[in-house]
This record gives C-alpha cells, structure tokens and sequence, in this order.
C-alpha cells in the first residue's frame, strides 16, 4: 500500500499552543494514515503531550487547522475529540475505582431502559460490556470492580472503553510504563488487530526498542517544533537519538568535576514502616550522589523523611559530624539543608506570590527585625538572587505561575541560596523544563559544587543520572539496591539494580522517563 | 514551515503573553486594584443624584458607623481566607463576646468587662485554631462547629435574655464621637491599618499568604504551618472580641441573639473586595472595598426607599457579579 494514494485519517497543519511564558507548540504537522502506528519521540518538555492534549480535546490550539479525512474540524473538549473517534488512554486512568468493569466502559453513556426516566438498563450494559471484550479478546469479567484489578487489565479496560465509543485512532500516552513484558506482548499484539482491523495508534514512548517493534512512522519533535517523520523501519535507533536530542550528549550534560571533600551527611538506617527500610548513605562536599530507581521505589519518600516533611520511625542523620534530629524542614533549613521537589507545582512554586515573595520566603528571618520586614532589603536581595540564576521574567512582582518552568525550577533554588543551604536534595530537577533551561539547571548545580556544596540528586531520566552524578545509588522498593561509582556505572547495571531483578529481565523494563 | 514564519509567532505568542511591556496603554492600567473603586464611587454618584441626603454629613457618618463592626469582623475574615481557611464563627461570637462583656463588666467594672470580651473572642480563635491546625479539622467544620457553639453558650450564660444595666461610661465606644467621626469608625479604622501592616510589612503576614498560596510549599519552605494557622483564628477571634465589645456598647445590653448571619456578610466581603475564597490572592483595602460597597448599598437603598428584602436580592446579585468578573478575568489571562 503506497502512503501517497491513501489519504490520511487526520491532518493537524501548523499547530500553535502557548502557555504564559512558554511557547510549547510553535507550528506543527503531524498525519496519522488509517490503521498505522504513528509514535511520537521527544524529550521531556519537547512538546508531546500538549500535541496529544489538542488532538484529544484537553487543549484547543491558537492558531493551525486540524482535519479528519481531509475535512476541517473544531475540537473543542474531549467530547467532541472522541464524537470523531479520537480516545486517549493517559498513563494516569479515568477509572472510578468503585465501579464495575462495565459501569466504567459505558459511564457518561449508560444504555437506558427508559430514556426520559433516565433509568439504567443493566443488563443490556453488561451484555454490550462482554461483547466488546470478547471482540478484542480482552480477559475481564465486566462485573469486577475495577480497584481489584491489576494495572494491565485496568488499561485493558480503558482500551474496551475506547473500542465501544468506536474509536478510529487511539491515544496511548506511555503505555507500557506501567507493565510486565508479558503483558507489553500482549498489548503489541492487541495493536496488531487494532491495525488489522483499521484503527490507528497515536503512541508516545520513551523507549526506543519498543518502538522499534511497534511503530510504523515516527514524529520526532524538539522544543514544540518538528524535527522529522521518518518510517521507523528504516531509521536507526542512533539517528533517531540524534534527532530528539539534537546534540551530543556532552554539551547537553555539562558536569564540573569536582574533587569531594569531607563527609556533611550521613544517614544511616533510615526507616519509615512500609515505606523505608534502613536506608543508608553518606554524602560528600563537592559531590553530586544521584539516585536511581523505577517509579515507586521511594526516592521522594526518602527526600522527605529526610528534610523532616515526613516523620520517620527510626534511623540516624548525620550533618557536618552533628546527630540531629530532624523533625520539621525548618530545622533541616537551619541545618543548612534545602530540598527542590519532584512536584514543583504541587510542593514548589507559591503560584499566585510574585517571584520577589517566592524567593525570599525562606530568609525572611533574616530580613526581618521582630519580625517587621525590612521591605528594601528584601527587594534588594531578591533582585540579587533573580539576576545571578538568571530568572528571565519581565519584573519581580510578576506572579510565579506565569513563568516557564525553567524560571520556575530557578526562583524554587533561589530561595535556598538566600539560606546559604550546602546540602542539596534535588528531586528530578529537570522534569518538565525545557532543555534550554535543564542546561541552565546543570550548570547550576556545577557551580553549587564548586562553592563547595553536596547534591543529593533524584532522577529518573538515566542519562541525567550517567551525565550528572560522581557516585551514585540505586533505591528498590525503599531500601538501598546497590551503589556504583561514575566510571563503572552503566544503563544496564542501573537498571537491573533498581528492578532487583535478574539482568534477564532487563531488555524491555525500563526506568519511567 | 519556514524560519521567518516561526520567529513571527514565536515574537507574536511572548508578545502576548507579557502585556507589561509590549500591550497599549489601556491594558497597562491596573484594573484590577481600580475596579472595586470605581464601583464605589459610581454607587455613591447613582445614590447621591436619587438622593441628595446621601451626601449629608450626618448620612455619611451613618454608613461610617454602621459598617464598623462588619469591618472588624471582616479583618479577621481576611485572615482566615488569605491563609487558605475561613471562619464561620465570627457572627456567633458577636453574641457570645457581647454577653462575657455585659456580665463581666456588671461583676467586675468597665474595663473587666471590655478585656474579657476581648479576650473570649481570641480564646474562642485559639480553639478553633488548634482544632484546624492540631487536630487538623477543615477550617469549614472546626468553625462552623464553633458558630453553634458559641451561640449556645452565649444562650446559656444569658439564660437567653439580654443584659441590661451597663454603666453609661461604656456608651462612648459605640455612640461617641472623635470630631466628627463616630468611635467605631475610628477603632474599625485603627484596625483597619494595623491589619495591614501585619499583612504586607510582616513575617507572619507574608506567611499568611504563603499558605494560602501553597500550604505544602509554605511547609517544605520552612513555614511552621501549624503556629501560623493558629495565629490566623486568634486573630479573627480577637477582631470578633473587639466588634463584639463595640457592638455591645452601641446596644449598651449583653445580647445573646447578635450578630446573626454577620459571617455570611464578612465573607462577602472579602469576595466582593476580590479576596481569592480559596486563599492566597486579596488583602485589607480588597476587604474595605467590599465591606465599603456592602455598607452603601444597604445605605443608599434604604435612602431611596428599596425595602430589606429586595436588599438582600440585591447583595445576593453582587455577590455573583464580582466573583464571576474576576474569574474571567483570570481566565483571559
């Protein structure tokens, strides 16, 4: 079958999106073909997500033309994305928990016994519910309530419900983050059929191997813009690399060595019950001690314990030699310890403070005489902070939540250097900034080490943790899975640590990007 | 697409998305800081041409009284909405605060009676604070809680009447005069700026707001969240204390059915001035706006002869428009 006769199932044609202070789309195409698997490559913040939010409805783009079998149309909600056979299966599902398997596929469109009364018709949801599970060969009893179903048979149920709203193109966003590689074989050959049966596949992945296997075309996009199309057949992992990233991977990690100093934190044993267990470490001045692990293996619950945002049961910490006791973050702020967390928006940013307010928020003591703020000061210091990171922003009294994300991550650091913190606890400090601004983020972080600073980094982007860290540790399941030095550190030791599984595993598990 | 093409929109996009520095001259005024003024000021120029009275000293120095106490017990309400919560306990205390003073001051003297009214007040803010941020009960229950409790006790201890006897010394505080400003007006105004100052020139002002922006942050930015929050309810206790010993003065009885619906009213106010009901975005002048806007048109509709319970539609109506203007106007944003 030749591309150039058959027409495309949708067309989106110079797509713009902007957010305040990012522009995350600037004009891009992207064609789906009838009953292919499109992937989508990028790096984090490339704009991929806000693509799939504009096709599926979440979004409305600013400006460009989205057509379905060469017809324009508006689409202005989820509902009208999915009205023209467009469903998305998030990584985070829309299931009521509570419900049956059936109740789930058909909520919002209940079949009704009598319509005017708006009275369910059970039996005949149960029966449409088995039908379209049987047709895809989908193993759910659809009486279960889906909270006591497994993650792969919960996303098998979001599949059924986009198969009974008939849908002509699906969205998977990372779908196989989430599962076994049994249950990843199961889904690329429910893909097949899909594809057999003239569905297309809108797929975002991370992992190229997998895309490899699946994927007919790839779009490449960088910085809201796209790179390339390319059959994924014929294309080289390499080049496909190449073209997300758009450097080498020297300059996109710019690490300032260091020679590490003496010890200024030391945690031994640390245990909180069920979450923590006798986690230990020591970290070094100088140094950047990444950690790694898979997504639920308590990296973040570990940051928190120890800046004191969670209790902990037992365990000891050692700062510059002291036992302390660390039972709230202002008494891990006066030990000179500062945490920039994973979920900037939720635990970071005050969104509605202007920047000067966000920055300063930690030093008020020290800009304060009983209390009283000293209001020049204050600006002063502010405006220091602002200009030596470089927060682009048109003024101090800006609110926070209009900045990019990268000035964002900058006004979150600034505030600890107002508290003269050394000890850093930085949890994914990259995760949805641009890579402009990541770079920006690096350097800051060699010049925090040379100043004589220690990094505690959190990441779950490997090459992050490969191009950052001095030393670095691998959490599984809450405890401590293994430690590797810069030089002997590789992906796959990495990863076969941080599943505390065997390497046969590894080939397509991967850590959640 | 084309590299000039892009540029375009790229200068296009950042263009709009800063209006400081490129956008006309109309959008650089602040209409948000003005809005509630001119607002004002028109329902002052509509009333006064209905109404020529509206602008005599004595109906002037009328409304200045009549919105002192809402203006008290809306200072504490900023508090308590700035920090993320609220109180709904305000209005009870009134009665409850009027009745400790009435008694205390019967068994103890002028000024027992005034600091125990005042000191009830902050007390009842203690609680309702330690149960917010100790027991960590939604500021909505803890309070509303408080609201049913405080009027039952202001019941029990005045075996439901009023408590009369007052000694006519207290009568300045409520009906005297400074000049030509009523008292009330002048201690509402007093508090009005002391308030205000704690907002935006202190410590725990400026943490005020921090948790109202982002409690979580505030926590992880080194906030004791906890103490603060406490804070916040002592506070509006304490405004509830003082409007309840002013109030009591100006009805010179102990009266244990005060104050009723007053929560309601304060809580207007801080929306109608453009206090963000879910913390984090107002202040003093937003609230005196509101409470302002509230105390001329109860005026200037009773001055033209609208009765109470068209009033009350009236508020209601307000109530939606300024909410629903400043929604849209964050949502143009």
């Amino acid at each position: 079958m030749s591309e150039k006769e058959v027409r495309p199932f949708v067309e989106m044609r110079r797509i713009v999106k902007h957010f305040p202070g990012v522009l995350a789309l600037k004009g891009v195409d992207l064609d789906v073909m009838p009953a292919e698997v499109h992937v989508l490559l990028g790096e984090n913040g490339a704009g991929k997500s806000t693509l799939i939010k504009v096709l599926s409805g979440v979004y409305t783009q600013d400006s460009g033309e989205i057509l379905f079998e060469g017809k324009p149309v508006q689409i202005r909600s989820p509902h009208d994305a999915q009205n023209l056979g467009v469903s998305t299966i998030y990584q985070e599902f829309n299931l009521v928990p509570e419900m049956s398997v059936a109740e789930n596929i058909f909520l919002g469109r209940e079949p009704l016994f009598i319509r005017q009364f708006g009275i369910l018709d059970r039996g005949k949801m149960f029966e449409q519910a088995r039908e379209v599970l049987s047709k895809f060969d989908i193993h759910v009893p659809p009486e279960t309530t889906v909270k006591r179903l497994g993650v792969a048979q919960q996303q098998m149920v979001e599949i059924a419900k986009a198969l009974s709203l008939n849908a002509r193109v699906i969205i998977m966003d990372e779908p196989t983050a989430v599962l076994t590689s049994r249950e990843i074989d199961h889904l690329f050959k429910m893909i097949e059929d899909f594809k057999r049966r003239g569905i297309s596949i809108v797929y975002i992945s991370h992992r190229l191997e997998e895309v490899k296997r699946i994927g007919d075309r790839a779009t490449v996009l960088r910085d809201g813009t796209v790179v390339g199309t390319v059959p994924v057949a014929t294309t080289p992992i390499d080049e496909l690399i190449r073209m997300m990233v758009g450097r080498d991977l020297k300059d996109k990690f710019p690490k300032t060595k260091v020679e590490p100093g003496e010890e200024v934190l030391r945690v031994e044993n640390l245990r909180r019950e069920g979450v923590l267990h006798d986690v230990s470490f020591h970290l070094h001045r100088g140094e950047i001690l990444g950690v790694s692990g898979l997504v639920g293996s308590k990296r973040t619950e570990m940051a928190r314990a120890i800046f004191g945002a969670d209790k902990i049961d037992s365990g000891e910490i050692t700062v510059r030699g002291k036992r302390l006791e660390i039972k709230s973050p202002a008494q891990a702020i006066d030990a000179r310890l500062a945490l920039v967390p994973e979920d900037r928006k939720r635990h970071g940013i005050l969104p509605n403070m202007s920047v000067k307010h966000n920055v300063t928020l930690s030093m008020l003591k020290r800009l304060a005489r009983i209390g009283v703020l000293n209001l020049g000061k204050e600006k002063e210091s502010a405006q220091g902070y602002a200009n030596s990171l470089r927060i682009a922003t048109p003024n101090l009294e800006r609110w926070v939540m209009y900045l990019s994300g990268g000035n964002q991550q900058k006004a979150v650091i600034a505030k600890w250097l107002g508290v003269d913190a050394d000890i850093f606890i930085f949890d994914e400090p990259t995760r949805g900034i641009d890579v402009g601004a990541k770079v920006e983020v690096y350097q800051l972080m060699g010049e925090l080490v040379k100043r004589g600073a220690a990094i505690l980094m959190i990441s779950s982007e490997l090459p992050e943790i490969l191009g950052m860290s001095d030393r670095i540790i691998v959490m599984h399941e809450g405890h401590i899975a293994g430690e590797f030095t810069r030089e002997e550190a590789t992906q796959e030791k990495i990863l076969s640590c941080a599943l505390g599984s065997t390497p046969a595993q590894q080939t397509d598990m991967g850590v959640e990007a | 697409m084309s590299e000039v093409g892009l540029e375009e929109i790229e200068k296009k996009v950042t263009g709009e998305s800063v209006p400081s520095q490129k956008a006309g001259f109309l959008s650089r005024i602040p209409w948000s800081s003005i809005g509630m003024p001119a607002v004002l000021i028109l329902l002052c120029i509509g009333f006064g041409s209905i109404n020529p009275n509206f602008w005599s000293m004595m109906n002037l120095t009328n409304v200045s009284r009549q919105i002192s106490i809402l203006a008290l017990i809306s200072i504490g309400q900023t508090f308590a909405i700035l920090s993320g919560g609220i109180d709904l306990s305000v209005g009870s205390l009134l009665a409850l605060v009027s009745v400790v003073t009435a008694q205390q001051m019967l068994n103890y003297g002028l000024w027992a009676g005034i600091a125990a009214g005042i000191l009830v007040g902050a007390f009842a803010g203690l609680i309702n604070g330690v149960l917010i941020a100790k027991a960590r009960l939604p500021a909505f229950i803890a309070t509303l809680a408080m609201l049913i409790t405080a009027r039952g006790v202001a019941l029990t201890l005045s075996g439901g009447l009023p408590i009369d006897g007052l000694p006519s010394s207290f009568m300045f505080l409520g009906a005297g005069k400074i000049g030509p400003i009523p008292v009330p007006a002048v201690i509402a105004a007093v508090a009005l700026l002391f308030a205000n100052a704690i907002l935006k020139r202190t410590r725990f002002g400026r943490y005020v707001y921090a948790m109202g922006s982002n409690e979580e942050a505030a926590m992880l930015s080194g906030i004791s969240v906890v103490k603060n929050k406490i804070m916040v309810y002592v506070v509006s206790g304490t405004c509830a204390g003082i409007a309840g010993v002013v109030l009591t003065s100006r009805v010179i009885s102990g009266q244990p059915t005060l104050g009723e619906v007053q929560e309601l009213y304060a809580i207007a106010a801080v929306v109608i001035g453009g206090g963000k009901i879910t913390g984090g975005v107002g202040g003093i002048w937003q609230t005196l706006m509101g409470v302002m806007i509230l105390g001329v048109l109860a005026n200037g509709l009773n001055l033209i002869q609208v009765s109470s319970y068209v009033q009350n539609i009236v508020i209601g109506v307000i109530i939606v428009l300024a909410v629903y203007v400043d929604l849209a106007r964050e949502r143009r944003r």
